[in-house]
C-alpha cells in the first residue's frame, strides 16, 4: 500500500516552473461583469494598444454571476438618479461617495440595453399589466418596454445564462487569442523607475506549471470581493454554500493594497440574511411576492411599536420608507437574542395572499389553476437561476412554499462592495466641475485627479467589488463601472505614451515567489508519513480553517451575533499576524492547492484591513452588521466620515484616516 | 396571458417510487456516462468549472470534483456536460437525502426537474436567451467620439446632478 504523502490533485507542481512574459499596453485582471465591460468597450477607443484579459476561471461562466441571476437590482429606468445616490447613502449608513455613485447610476442603463439587445430574456408587463416572460415578443428596454419592477430599482429576467451572454461579445470585441483564462494573477507589481506606478503583474496557470510575468502601461483588477473569511455556519460540505462566490478570495483589495492603492471604508462587511443553510435570495420574496418575516411566536414583527422605536435610535436612516440593509439584520439579530426565533419568511402567507386576490376579483378556476402555476414558476426560478443549492435543499427537505414558511438567518460576513456593502478601494470621481474638489496633496483626501476609476496608484483602475464606498451596483453596475475603466485606461496610454514600464524584480525571482509553498513541499513531504500532517509545513485548508476561527471568535463574527470590542479586535490582529507568518509556510503538491495556498495571502491581508478599519471606526455604523460593544453606536458627530488605509510597500507601514465625506446630492429632503 | 404559457411554463407534478430512481446517489459523475471527453487534455468540466474542482484522471478517462466541501453548486458543470454525467447531491451537512435537482440546458432554454424526498416531483422549463449563440454584437468597428468627456458607447448628453445640496 502506498503511503499517503503524495500530492492529491491530478496536477502536480514541480519546482521549476516554465516562465512566460508578456507585454501589452492595457492589462485586465479578472473576468467577472466588470471585466467583461472593459473588455467589450475598450476597442471602441483604440485601433492600436494591445490590451490582454487574464481571468483565473473561464469567462463564460466565472465571477458573481456564474450560476446566473433572476433579478437585475440596478435598473434607474424612470427614475431619478439623484434619487438613487439617496437610496445607497441612505442604505450604507451615509458614508458614500455620492459622485461615484451618481455616476455609475448615468451609464448603468445602457448595459442592461445592451444585456437585452446580446439575447439576456427581460420580463415585461403586457398591457393587462401581467408578467412576460423574457422570450415573449415585447418591446425592448430600448424601445420603451415596460420591464417588471419588484422595488424602484430592481427589474426581473430569465438569468440563467446571464453570464455567458455578457461574456461572449466581451471575448469576441476582444479576441480570444487575448483573453487568457486559467491564469490565476496574485501580485500587481510596480514600476522600477517611476514612483506610484503600476508596470505588471505576476500569476501562475492552474493547468500547467507556467509562471506568467505581466508588463503593461496601466492594468485594471476587478476580482470581487471576498468570501470564506469568517467561520461559515455550515462548516462540512456545506461552506461551498456561500452566499457570495466561493472562489472570489479578496484578490482584488490585497492586490492593490500590497502596491499602495489607498483603501476606503474596509470596516464595512455584508452579512445578508437569507434562506437558512440554502442561502437562497429574499429579494424576489419581499418585494415580487410581498411575504413577510415572522418571528418563532408567529409575529409580523417589522411593523410593531417596539421596532419603530428602535429605528427610532438611527436617524435620518432607521426613518427611510425602506430600512437600511444592516438595520433589518440588526432587528432580526434583536429577535434572536430575546429568544423569539427561529425567524421565518412566511413564503406560504404570501403566495395565498395573490390567490385570494384573484379569487376575490372573480377569477374562474380554469384561469386560476392557470395564474397558480405561472406564480409557482416565478417562485422557484428566483431560485434555479442563481442559487440552485436553496432549490435542491427545499427538495431534500419537501418544502413548498405555498403550504410552509421557510426559515432566514444572518449568514456569516462578507466583504464586497457592488451589493449591499462598500468596503474597497478609494478611487477618482470623473474630472468634472461638480465632483468636490478637495484642497489636500494626498489623494487619499481628494475626489478627483484626472482619471475616473483610477486608484491613488498610477495606471492602477478597479471597478465593480473594487470601488469602494459606492455599492448597490450589482451585476448592471459593475459591467458600466468596467466600460467606464476602458475609456479612462486609454486616455491613461494616450496621456502616458512615452511611459515604458520596466519590473523591479526579475521573472525569475517572481517565479521563485509564486512558487516556493511547491519547493517547501518538496523540500519537506519526506518527513511525514501523511502529507497534510507535517512539522515543517502547513496546508492551505487549515490555514483558511484558521482564519476564519480567529474572525469568527474575536472579529464579530456568528459566534459572538457579530459583537466584538477593541479587546477582542486586539486579539484578533495578534492572531492574524501569527497567521500571516505562518502562511509563509504553506506547502502546495498540485497546482489545485497552489491556487489555495495564494487566495489564502489573498484573504489574510483582506481580513487584517477589514479588522484593522473595525479598531480605527470607534462607533457602531453598521449595527446588525458587526457592533462594538466598547462604542456601540452609531455616532454621526464623530464618524460621519470615511476611513481610509494605505499601506506604504516602501516602508511597509500601515496609515488610517479619517476622511471628510462630502455631499453631492441634497440632504433636505434625506430621502 | 397567452396559451403559449401553458407549454413554456410546463409544471407536471406526479409520484415516483423513490428506490427504483437512478438520480438519488451522493454527487458523482456517472463513471458508466462520463467518457473524458474523449480523451482531450480539457474536459467539458475542466474548462467550466469557475473554482477549478473538476478534474480529469487520464488513468481511468474520468472526471471527478477533487474538493466537494468548495463547490457552490453553481451547475456549471452540469449544464455543460456533453453526456449528462454530472449530478448534484445536496451538501451531507443539511440537506436531507433523497431529493434531486437536474437540469437539461439547450441554446434557448433550460428545463428543470425537481424531485422531491418524498416522491412528488415538479418540472419547470425558462428562456434563457433569446439570440442565437455567438449572435451577441460587439459592435466591431465602432467608434466612441471623444476620448476627453465621460461618454461611453452609444451614450450623449450625459447629466449632472441638478438635486444639489
Amino acid at each position: 500500500m502506498a503511503l499517503p504523502n503524495k500530492p492529491l490533485g491530478e496536477l502536480n507542481a514541480v519546482v521549476d516552473p516554465e516562465i512566460v512574459e508578456h507585454e501589452c499596453d492595457v492589462l485586465i485582471v479578472g473576468g467577472g461583469m466588470s471585466a467583461c465591460g472593459t473588455a467589450f468597450e475598450i476597442g471602441k477607443w483604440t485601433d492600436d494598444l494591445k490590451v490582454t484579459l487574464v481571468d483565473k476561471a473561464s469567462m463564460e461562466r466565472s465571477g458573481a454571476v456564474a450560476q446566473g441571476l433572476s433579478a437585475i437590482n440596478t435598473y434607474i429606468g424612470e427614475n431619478v438618479i439623484e434619487n438613487y445616490v439617496k437610496m445607497v447613502r441612505n442604505d450604507l449608513m451615509g458614508v458614500v461617495r455620492e459622485d461615484l455613485i451618481y455616476d455609475l447610476g448615468r451609464h448603468v442603463d445602457e448595459s442592461v440595453k445592451l444585456f437585452e439587445e446580446w439575447g439576456l430574456p427581460i420580463w415585461k408587463k403586457d398591457a393587462d399589466g401581467e408578467n412576460l416572460d423574457g422570450a415573449k415578443p415585447a418591446p425592448s428596454l430600448r424601445e420603451g418596454g415596460t420591464p417588471v419592477r419588484t422595488g424602484k430599482w430592481q427589474i426581473m429576467i430569465n438569468g440563467e445564462s446571464y453570464k455567458c451572454i455578457v461574456a461572449e461579445p466581451a471575448k469576441t470585441a476582444l479576441g480570444e487569442e487575448n483573453c487568457l483564462e486559467r491564469i490565476f494573477i496574485v501580485k500587481m507589481l510596480l514600476d522600477a523607475n517611476k514612483a506610484n506606478q503600476v508596470a505588471g503583474a505576476v500569476g501562475f496557470s492552474t493547468r500547467e506549471n507556467k509562471v506568467h510575468v505581466f508588463k503593461c502601461k496601466t492594468a485594471m483588477v476587478a476580482c470581487g470581493g471576498a468570501v470564506n473569511i469568517f467561520r461559515p455556519r455550515s462548516t462540512g460540505e456545506g461552506k461551498g454554500r456561500a452566499w457570495y462566490p466561493v472562489w472570489n478570495a479578496g484578490s482584488t483589495y490585497t492586490m492593490c493594497a500590497q502596491i499602495g492603492a489607498t483603501l476606503t471604508m474596509m470596516e464595512n462587511r455584508f452579512t445578508p440574511a437569507r434562506f437558512k443553510d440554502g442561502y437562497g435570495p429574499v429579494g424576489a420574496w419581499f418585494l415580487l411576492f410581498k411575504a413577510k418575516v415572522q418571528n418563532g411566536l408567529g409575529e409580523f414583527y417589522a411593523n410593531s411599536d417596539s421596532v419603530k422605536e428602535e429605528l427610532e435610535k438611527f436617524m435620518p436612516y432607521g426613518a427611510s420608507p425602506v430600512t437600511p440593509t444592516c438595520l433589518r439584520n440588526h432587528l432580526m439579530i434583536n429577535e434572536l437574542k430575546e429568544g423569539r426565533g427561529p425567524i421565518y419568511m412566511a413564503t406560504d402567507v404570501a403566495l395565498n395572499a395573490f390567490l385570494d386576490e384573484r379569487k376575490e376579483a372573480g377569477m374562474d378556476e380554469k384561469k386560476l389553476k392557470k395564474f397558480w402555476k405561472h406564480l409557482e414558476s416565478e417562485a422557484w426560478e428566483d431560485f434555479l437561476d442563481m442559487s440552485v443549492g436553496q432549490a435542491g435543499l427545499w427538495a431534500g427537505a419537501n418544502v413548498e412554499p405555498e403550504k410552509v414558511g421557510s426559515e432566514i438567518m444572518p449568514t456569516e460576513p462578507y466583504m464586497l462592495g457592488s451589493h449591499s456593502g462598500c468596503c474597497g478601494i478609494w478611487t477618482s470621481g470623473p474630472e468634472e466641475d461638480w465632483v468636490p474638489d478637495v484642497a489636500n496633496d494626498s489623494r487619499s483626501h481628494k475626489y478627483k485627479w484626472g482619471y475616473n476609476r483610477m486608484t491613488t496608484v498610477d495606471g492602477l483602475f478597479t471597478a465593480g467589488d473594487g470601488v469602494g464606498a459606492s455599492g448597490h451596483k450589482f451585476s448592471s453596475g459593475a459591467h458600466a463601472e468596467g466600460r467606464m475603466c476602458a475609456k479612462q485606461m486609454v486616455k491613461f496610454c494616450r496621456d502616458n505614451a512615452d511611459f515604458k514600464p520596466e519590473l523591479k524584480q526579475t521573472a525569475q525571482e517572481l517565479a521563485d515567489e509564486i512558487y516556493a509553498p511547491v519547493k517547501l513541499y518538496h523540500e519537506h513531504v519526506g518527513a511525514s508519513t501523511a502529507e497534510n500532517v507535517n512539522p515543517n509545513y502547513c496546508k492551505p485548508a487549515g490555514i483558511m480553517m484558521r482564519l476564519m476561527k480567529a474572525t469568527d471568535e474575536y472579529g464579530g463574527g456568528v459566534a459572538t451575533y457579530y459583537m466584538t470590542s477593541g479587546k477582542l479586535l486586539g486579539i484578533c490582529m495578534d492572531l492574524l499576524r501569527l497567521l500571516r507568518e505562518d502562511a509563509a509556510k504553506m506547502a502546495a503538491g498540485d497546482l489545485h492547492e497552489l491556487m489555495r495556498a495564494w487566495e489564502n495571502y489573498h484573504r489574510i491581508w483582506c481580513v487584517e484591513s477589514h479588522i484593522r478599519h473595525i479598531q480605527f471606526r470607534e462607533e457602531s455604523r453598521y449595527p446588525g452588521f458587526y457592533y462594538r460593544s466598547d462604542f456601540p453606536t452609531c455616532d454621526d458627530e464623530n464618524w460621519k466620515c470615511f476611513v481610509n488605509s494605505t499601506f506604504d510597500p516602501a516602508t511597509e507601514e500601515w496609515k488610517c484616516e479619517k476622511v471628510e465625506c462630502i455631499n453631492v446630492v441634497e440632504t433636505d429632503p434625506w430621502m | 396571458m397567452d396559451e403559449s404559457l401553458e407549454t413554456d411554463f410546463a409544471l407536471v407534478e406526479s409520484k415516483f417510487n423513490p428506490i427504483e430512481e437512478v438520480f438519488l446517489m451522493p454527487s458523482y459523475v456517472d463513471p458508466s456516462k462520463c467518457d473524458g471527453c474523449k480523451g482531450g487534455d480539457k474536459t467539458a468540466c475542466m474548462y467550466i468549472c469557475p473554482n477549478d474542482l473538476m478534474v480529469l484522471n487520464k488513468e481511468e478517462m474520468k472526471a471527478y470534483n477533487q474538493e466537494p466541501d468548495a463547490c457552490w453548486e453553481c451547475y456549471s458543470c452540469v449544464k455543460i456536460c456533453p453526456q449528462g454525467a454530472i449530478f448534484v447531491r445536496g451538501y451531507d451537512d443539511f440537506v436531507p437525502m433523497g431529493g434531486q435537482v437536474h437540469p437539461m440546458r439547450s441554446a434557448d432554454s433550460i428545463m428543470w426537474t425537481v424531485k422531491f424526498r418524498n416522491g412528488n416531483m415538479k418540472r419547470f422549463k425558462f428562456p434563457v436567451r433569446t439570440t442565437a449563440e455567438g449572435a451577441a454584437n460587439a459592435y466591431p468597428g465602432e467608434k466612441g467620439a471623444n476620448l476627453d468627456d465621460e461618454c461611453l458607447l452609444l451614450e450623449a448628453d450625459l447629466p449632472t446632478p441638478t438635486m444639489v445640496p
